[in-house]
């Protein structure tokens, strides 16, 4: 069985303090993979450790044939790994269209023209935007801008953290929708969540990530299913 | 269609008047007001008072303008921004407006150098017209012409303006290089003055050790400038805000005091003199050439002229300005230039896209000093004589002031404004030694009373160049009121996937 990224064994500390203790998780090609876990669980921490900040101190971290760890933190991005971050992080005084541009840095401008249109097609709002400056976006229309710059890189995997933070239902609606159409192409997806009940309905497995260990795996069903899970992560219905 | 005029209200221009007044009698009271002579001094009331007056009127007759001009569209220029547009097509319309203007603007006074008044205002006017009615190669007709006009210009220049118009390049060199690094890249950076004086020792050092010339001394002064930013950039890498300004800070003042200091080798406060200026392969601009050979106006059989000399420094440095101003044009198009503003909008993404942001910064951090060292080079070139109290604080400070005044990051509003920081000065320099001369000459005519009114007035310009700094403030004050982003508020270019019609 081939994955696209392994974790094994990975502990991350901030100096004293311990975040992730043993973690280990696959993500396979073209899975949707989910972590979910509650405020300060390390899941952020989780993720861009996958890029050397914070470097591991234990454990090992394999994607695509590449050792990540031994990898420089600006070189992890061209190796097919692209990052969503948590708070959207886009560039406010970009227009739309730059931001876009921006999400080619890893692998250059060849396919712009090309990728541009295809981005176009799934997100119509941003077309409608595009020279509007970033920053003036609303929060939706900037976690879509964030996802679509990520996917300008033609990233082997994207990553994504909470996209669904401060955003009202009916936009996380849309933007799992639009999750579920960029997998339904192919990509594949590693997705960290709060919001358990979207990520485990459009994932095909997940992980439980609690005080920075992982607790539970198993598919998205099962886990919504678990007893303990609705508990604790979707208010007890 | 009949326009609704509201009447003008007098009342209220009236009231804006008068507090404009009272300030103004507040402000140039003590200033205007008190002579000094020797450890006393003379209360000459009368001066601030008629600035008083003159505030007064202009606050009324600019009131009632701007009342009029709110209904005529032709003059809604006039009117103060009243919020930044979001919108980019917006945006290139009020600075291609902008453009026009200053463009005409600059074009006279450019013209007024030559000492033909009204040819020069002919010649703004035609150019301002000309901008209007050109389509689509408006922007390359105008920038065929600036250098053209750049070219022309020494030939018909007095010695006087040709060094002011050096000076004013040389400060255009310093706010480009500023503006990669506070600009582009957004690292705040108010020791910049570090690069102009390594730049400037590097060629009056490398000529008085090892005999370096101009041309040498160009690139290599340049390139240890750049290293020196380099330098500067490692400490603090990590720093942002507040904090790479101090260090920045203190950078500029270490260069200062080691220039100051290190005596044997740089000095001192003596400086470094007799630096030649730069030569024609080979052909020196002097009447008796300092190192042998045949000086240029023997060489090409003309009589000497001490002008040459600048006439040549001026060409050089406006093709090196014309030069530099494509390469950061460029740059700013490039992955590297994009990098620089991406690092200075959100590191976090930058990280995320695999943004190296330390060959981001210390790329920004070396570009820029390395313009500035070219600016340095320049001045000792230019001056003959360096010493360390050309690099204070405040050259870094007025660098940094025609960076923001611009409009941070915009190539144009910098030119412009490092041409109106350091023409400005000298122009009212000019006028205070002409204008009560042109008084004078008219008494004869002129009503005792008006004519002793205007004499004092001139007499209060008598030493406007000494208020320099305070006119300098009250610029930036105004400029922060009327455009907060700068004069010219870089542009974003909007992108047309489509043909304009079929937009959806
Ligand atoms: N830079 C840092 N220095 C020290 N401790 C940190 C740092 N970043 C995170 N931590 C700690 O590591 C733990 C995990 O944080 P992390 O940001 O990964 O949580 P999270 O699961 O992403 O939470 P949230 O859902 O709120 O984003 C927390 O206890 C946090 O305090
Ligand atoms: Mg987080």
């Amino acid at each position: 069985m081939s994955h696209l990224l392994t974790l094994n064994q990975v502990n991350v500390s901030y100096g004293p303090v311990q975040a992730l203790y043993d973690v280990s998780l696959e993500v396979g090609s073209g899975e949707i993979v989910t972590l979910i876990g509650a405020n300060g669980a390390g899941k952020s921490t989780l993720i861009t450790s996958l890029f050397n900040k914070p470097k591991p101190n234990g454990g090992a971290i394999h994607f695509d044939g590449h050792n990540l760890t031994s990898e420089q933190t600006h070189n992890i991005a061209k190796l097919g790994l692209a990052l969503v971050p948590e708070g959207r992080h886009v560039f406010p005084s970009m227009l739309v269209e730059e931001n876009l541009v921006m999400g080619t840095i890893p692998i250059g401008e060849n396919h712009l023209e090309q990728d541009r249109a295809h981005i176009f097609d799934i997100f119509p709002r941003l077309k409608e935007r595009r020279n509007q400056r970033a920053g003036t976006l609303s929060g939706g229309e900037q976690q879509m801008l964030a996802i679509a710059r990520g996917l300008m890189s033609r990233p082997k995997l994207l990553l994504l953290d909470e996209p669904s933070l401060g955003l009202a239902p009916i936009i996380v609606q849309q933007i799992f929708g639009i999750l579920k159409e960029i997998a339904e192409d192919g990509m594949t997806v590693f997705l960290v969540e709060q919001n358990a009940n979207h990520a485990l309905k459009l994932a095909q497995r997940g992980y439980v990530l609690v005080n920075g260990r992982i607790t539970l795996t198993g598919s998205g069903e099962e886990l919504l299913a678990n007893p303990q899970i609705r508990e604790a992560y979707l208010g007890g219905h | 269609m009949e326009k609704i005029h509201k009447p003008l209200d007098f009342i209220l221009a009236f009231k804006g008047a008068f507090v404009a007044s009272i300030i103004a009698l507040l402000l140039f009271g003590p200033i205007m007001g008190l002579v000094l002579s020797g450890y006393d001094y003379q209360a000459e009331l009368q001066r601030p008072l008629i600035a008083a007056v003159v505030v007064f009127v202009g606050r009324f007759l600019f009131s009632l303008l701007f009342q009029f001009a709110q209904h005529e569209p032709r003059l809604q220029w006039m009117l103060p921004r009243k919020t930044a547009s979001v919108w980019v097509e917006g945006e290139q319309v009020e600075s291609k407006q902008s453009v026009r203007l200053f463009s005409a603007m600059t074009a006279i006074t450019v013209l007024t150098l030559t000492g033909q008044f009204w040819l020069s205002v002919a010649g703004g006017v035609v150019l301002y017209l000309l901008l209007s009615r050109l389509g689509k190669r408006k922007h390359q007709v105008m920038v065929a012409l600036v250098v053209i006009l750049g070219l022309l210009m020494p030939f018909f220049a007095t010695k006087f303006w040709l060094t002011v118009l050096i000076a004013a390049l040389i400060y255009v060199l310093l706010g480009l290089g500023l503006n990669i690094v506070v600009g582009f890249a957004g690292l705040l950076d108010l020791g910049f003055v570090a690069f102009y004086a390594v730049g400037a020792y590097g060629y009056g050092l490398g000529h008085e050790y090892l005999g370096l010339s101009f041309w040498a001394a160009l690139p290599l002064g340049a390139l240890m400038a750049a290293c020196f930013g380099a330098i500067l950039g490692f400490p603090v890498l990590r720093m942002h805000g507040d904090y790479l300004a101090i260090v920045t800070l203190g950078f500029g003042e270490i260069i200062r005091l080691v220039l100051n200091n290190w005596t044997e080798f740089t000095h001192g406060p003596n400086g470094v003199s007799a630096i030649p200026p730069p030569t024609l392969f080979g052909l020196e601009f002097s009447r008796i050439p300092k190192q042998g050979g045949t000086p240029f106006h023997e060489f090409f059989g003309i009589s000497y002229d001490s002008s040459f000399r600048y006439i040549f420094i001026y060409l050089i440095l406006f093709i090196i300005v014309s030069l530099m101003i494509a390469v950061v044009t460029r740059l700013r198009n490039m992955p590297i230039g994009r990098a620089w503003e991406a690092l200075r909008e959100d590191e976090i993404a930058c990280r995320s896209l695999g943004i190296n942001h330390v060959t981001v910064k210390l790329s920004a951090f070396s570009m820029g000093a390395m313009v500035g060292g070219l600016a340095g080079v320049f001045f000792a070139a230019y001056q003959g004589f360096i010493n360390p109290s050309s690099f204070t604080f405040f050259e870094s400070a007025l660098i940094l002031a025609i960076v923001v005044l611009g409009g941070l990051g915009s190539t144009v509003g910098v030119i412009i404004a490092a041409f109106i920081l350091t023409i400005l000065p000298e122009t009212l320099r000019y006028l205070a030694t002409e204008l009560p001369k042109a008084i004078d000459s008219m008494s004869d005519y002129l009503p005792s009373f008006l004519h002793n009114t205007l004499s004092t007035l001139s007499d209060g310009l008598g030493d406007i160049g000494s208020y320099r700094v305070l006119i300098f403030g009250v610029c930036m004050v105004l400029m922060m009121i009327w455009r907060p982003r700068g004069l010219l508020p870089i542009q974003r270019r909007a992108y047309h996937l489509d043909k304009p019609g079929d937009a959806k």
